[in-house]
């Protein structure tokens, strides 16, 4: 004898088609919430404009290797946009599209991978995490954090982000299944922009999606058109009510692209075609909105120059902050380390205090 | 007041600060119904609930990863590694975030968790269970360790490092779980993070040590007393930071030093030790500071375990050698 114990299935979602036209009946109250829709193009294209610049003062010598996150602004504003303040984000080091929208802003992550601790202690929500270099780490924070609010009986809601290249690595399983076993209120959104570094989605494992991870341990899980905003907004939305009303964890996968290097430390070129990126190109997130936009009679070429000029100008007030900020000195070296200074620390501190003189 | 071994005066610390503190909580394998495979936590989940006492899926470092966040959002949790030798996939998280969080945010998250674990070998356990490896924790910045080597010393460290606001590392020496029984008074009192213990005073030789060795130590200190030789016995307990200060000072009354650790030898915290007597201490010294160590072998199975512990033999010939040279 035999039996299908248990069946699964995956949903895809997307309303926005790559040309930026709307498609289905069922048009969601989002696609027509034209001032909302507006502030986030506008904070797409400030993420951009400030991307291209962080770029530009690498290669220039003013800012140390800098991970670019162009291609993945609807996706990262997304996020941001379906979080409350009081929920929890935790990062991985590419994220400046939800963080800017939660308020981290952009002088501390220039300051960040300028090299300076500083950038990590964010004006925005104080008690979202840090950026996270060592990779898929981060998820079990959140899972800690989805833990806290848990055990407090508080309503909010953690929330983090993994590539598709981090997703194969055993804390991401064991994020999803501590939030199966204790029902936490923790979203893993698998950010699938295609590459890890030179490695292809393809070699990560042969599975359809990269979702469907979460299906091993019972858990909600979607695809989403990544740069589509509306439909990654309502997805986000979703998983992270869900999360809120004791309705279990969520695994999303935004599919997305990386249009640029790894980092500024790498040279995609070695690797991937340039057909495939061109390609990649007539799908990308801020082209898309703008088209939708203009075709409702809510964007124009005026207020697009506009836009660019003011994202340039706030943008450059940033970099003179962070080139303008001084050095945080020999003692900041030590005096974090511990809430309170060990006598030894102390020791050696002042012989670094004295050498330097 | 009735005698308790260390594993059952840890039970007692943990059961202390959970009254004390909301926001503390444990998290482990086996450590709710079953009461830990040492039964340290035994009896606090029937006390305190299983969202208090919380048993985890059998995943390492998700527990040492959820705790990282959980202390980062302001909670207590203490965890427990069932054996040492199942530490290793929670030490990502140990050493890239729990002993960074404070540092890399300027202060703006901490990560107050203890991390506890019973490690070091001599009771007949199976392969991976009887090592003993605080020097790569000690070699972490941003991260306590401590080993307590009494019922008492283990009941008021472990109630520190649970009130500590930095992460800590708290190891347990198995094999003296349940030896030398003492009355402890469940008082809450805590004892300090940074300062050795001297268990005997003595004029002629310091003996160092930590953890379960502590025993070989003192028995190996009346052996010499019975010699005429007085032995001072330091119990380090507080490895990382480490406190000098009392083993410098006991260096300058007796001339001589032993260092006693059950770890393999080769950079190992006995060498620290060692080479900060070289560096502060060697005017006082009369004679080459001597380690006894385990080998820089993999710790054998169980039938060869008693030939790589240093044994009380093994001690007293060491002190002999400081003794023949002046």
């Amino acid at each position: 004898m035999s039996a299908t114990v248990a069946s699964f299935s995956v949903e895809y979602h997307q309303f926005l088609d790559r040309d930026g036209r709307l498609f289905g009946d069922d048009v969601p109250e989002l696609a027509k919430d034209f001032e909302k829709l507006i502030s986030i193009y506008k904070l797409m294209v400030q993420t951009r404009t400030f991307d291209f610049k962080a770029i530009a003062l690498q290669r220039t010598g003013k800012l140390g290797t800098y991970a670019s996150c162009l291609g993945h602004e609807a996706a990262q504003i997304a996020i941001g946009s379906a979080m409350r303040d009081e929920d929890c984000f935790a990062p991985m080091y590419r994220d400046y599209g939800t963080q800017l929208y939660r308020g981290v802003t952009m002088t501390e992550i220039l300051l960040y991978w300028g090299g300076d601790e500083r950038g990590n202690d964010y004006s925005g929500p104080r008690h979202d995490f840090a950026w996270c270099v060592p990779i898929a780490t981060q998820c079990l924070h959140a899972a800690g954090a989805a833990m806290v609010y848990k055990l407090r009986d508080e309503k909010r809601v953690a929330v983090t982000v993994v590539g598709d290249g981090g997703s194969s690595k055993g804390d991401v399983l064991e994020a999803i299944n501590a939030a199966s076993a204790y029902n936490l209120p923790l979203v893993i959104v698998i950010m699938n922009n295609q590459w890890a570094i030179s490695v292809p989605r393809s070699k990560q494992n042969s599975a359809k999606t990269l979702a469907q991870k979460g299906l091993g341990a019972g858990l909600h899980s979607v695809q989403v058109d990544g740069n589509d905003y509306i439909a990654s907004h309502l997805v986000m939305e979703e998983a992270i009510e869900r999360a809120r009303n004791g309705d279990g964890a969520s695994v999303v996968e935004m599919i997305t692209y990386r249009l640029t290097d790894h980092t500024t430390a790498d040279d995609a070129s070695r690797y991937r075609e340039d057909a495939e990126v061109e390609e990649a190109w007539k799908s990308e997130p801020i082209a898309r909105l703008r088209k939708y936009l203009e075709s409702e009679g809510q964007w124009d070429d005026e207020k697009q120059s506009e836009l660019e000029k003011e994202a340039a100008e706030m943008i450059d007030v940033a970099v003179k902050e962070y080139l303008n900020t001084p050095s945080p000195g020999i003692a900041s070296m030590f005096d974090y380390m511990y809430a309170e200074l060990p006598h030894d620390l102390q020791a050696q501190k002042e012989f670094a205090l004295k050498e330097a003189e | 007041m009735p005698k308790v071994a260390m594993v059952e005066a840890l039970s007692m610390a943990m059961g202390s600060e959970l009254r004390a503190d909301k926001d503390m909580v444990l998290m482990g394998e086996d450590i709710g119904i079953n009461g830990g495979v040492f039964r340290a936590t035994s009896s606090l989940q029937k006390e305190f609930g299983d969202l208090r006492v919380i048993d985890t899926p059998l995943a390492e470092t998700m527990i040492c990863g959820m705790a990282v966040g959980m202390a980062a959002q302001g909670m207590r949790p203490v965890i427990e590694a069932q054996f040492m030798g199942f530490v290793y996939a929670m030490v990502d998280h140990m050493i890239s975030h729990a002993g960074r969080m404070r540092h890399r945010t300027r202060g703006r998250l901490s990560c107050p968790m203890v991390l506890r674990m019973p490690f070091g070998g001599g009771i007949h356990a199976p392969e991976h269970h009887s090592e003993s490896t605080e020097a790569m924790f000690a070699h972490m910045p941003g991260i306590r360790v401590v080993i307590p080597s009494s019922p008492s010393r283990a009941y008021g460290l472990l109630l520190a490092a649970i009130r500590d606001p930095d992460p800590v590392v708290f190891m347990e020496p198995k094999r003296i779980y349940r030896w030398g029984k003492e009355e402890v008074e469940d008082d809450g009192e805590e004892l300090p993070l940074d300062v050795c213990f001297v268990l005997r005073e003595g004029t002629d030789v310091t003996l160092v040590s930590w953890g379960a060795m502590i025993k070989e130590t003192l028995e190996a200190a009346d052996k010499l007393a019975e010699q005429g030789i007085s032995a001072e016995v330091i119990d380090v307990a507080t490895i990382s930071p480490l406190d000098m200060d009392t083993i410098i000072e006991s260096v300058e009354k007796t001339g001589r030093c032993v260092i006693i650790a059950e770890a393999a030898r080769h950079c190992g915290v006995a060498a620290e030790i060692a080479a900060n007597l070289a560096d502060s201490g060697i005017y006082n010294l009369l004679a080459p500071v001597k380690r006894v160590t385990g080998y820089d072998t993999v710790m054998p199975l169980y039938r060869m375990e008693m030939k790589y512990l240093p044994s009380v033999e093994r001690i007293l010939n060491t002190v002999k050698k400081v003794f023949a040279v002046s």
